[in-house]
């Protein structure tokens, strides 16, 4: 499979502790204003908003308009994405041998 | 008013027209939604049920818009489990806008109180719907067979 240039954007965004950081407190409390975000972090307003920006490039911050508010969403498709192209197929194995065991002991028990 | 809100966004290689039938036709849905699929005739006003691979009714509601290719809105509610379904009616807006040589997907579901335990599940439940659809349109298969390979 040829590798997409979405996937670098991706992986980009996420190489920075302070983007990492927008993620976390996004996943906390989701929907929030730059201003909000703004509280949490020891940076001037340009900044986050630089970063703000690179997270939605790469499509892990989703943007809303409410009003004159615009809010920012995590967006955890994306790194759906990775785990169902790296850790999925891993898991399954593991996953039928539990759910295998569950069925010789509910069997057991019947 | 509080309210508890997910927006989740996809860009997807396909056409709109393509995309508005994938997310509308049951039996094309029910390959990327795990067995599950919603009945409506999509159009506004015509009721919408979301119904689990053994027939029963998990989600119920009404198509509040309908504008084929671009915007969908339903009015959802919960049914199965008592303590989401309290929690009332939510509204789940589905937009296609096409981006390049793709199409931008977003998926916004919203309920107006906070927390909500009902936004919670399906919450967990999109991504990996979106993930699949987005796979089975661009390379004509799934990723995820079960979303829940244990405990269903």
């Amino acid at each position: 499979m040829a590798e997409r240039p979405d996937t670098d954007v991706l992986f980009k965004a996420l190489a920075d502790p302070s983007r990492r950081k927008l993620l976390d407190l996004l996943h906390a409390n989701d929907g929030r204003t730059l201003n909000e975000l703004c509280e949490y972090l020891d940076m001037t307003r340009q900044g986050v908003t630089q970063h703000l920006n690179v997270l939605e490039a790469a499509n892990l911050v989703a943007t809303v308009w409410r009003g004159r508010e615009k809010l920012h969403f995590l967006n955890p498709v994306p790194l759906q994405e990775i785990y169902d192209r790296w850790i999925a197929k891993f898991e399954k194995p593991r996953l039928k041998a539990i759910a295998d065991l569950k069925k010789r002991l509910e069997k057991g028990n019947g | 008013m509080a309210r508890s809100t997910f927006v989740y966004v996809t860009y997807i290689r396909a056409t709109p027209e393509k995309l508005w039938s994938a997310l509308t036709d049951a039996e094309f849905m029910k390959q990327y939604w795990f067995g599950t699929h919603c009945a409506s005739q999509w159009t506004a006003g015509s009721p919408w049920k979301m119904v689990y691979p053994d027939g029963n009714i998990s989600d119920a509601g009404e198509i509040v818009e309908a504008d084929p290719p671009r915007r969908l809105v339903i009015r959802w509610q919960h049914q199965s489990k008592p303590e989401l379904k309290n929690e009332g009616e939510s509204r789940c807006t589905i937009e296609l806008e096409p981006f390049g040589t793709a199409i931008r997907l977003s998926i916004t579901h919203t309920i107006e109180r906070e927390p909500s335990k009902f936004i919670e599940a399906v919450s967990g439940g999109w991504p990996k719907i979106i993930s699949n659809l987005k796979s089975l349109l661009e390379t004509g298969s799934v990723v995820l067979l079960d979303p829940y390979p244990v405990t269903r």
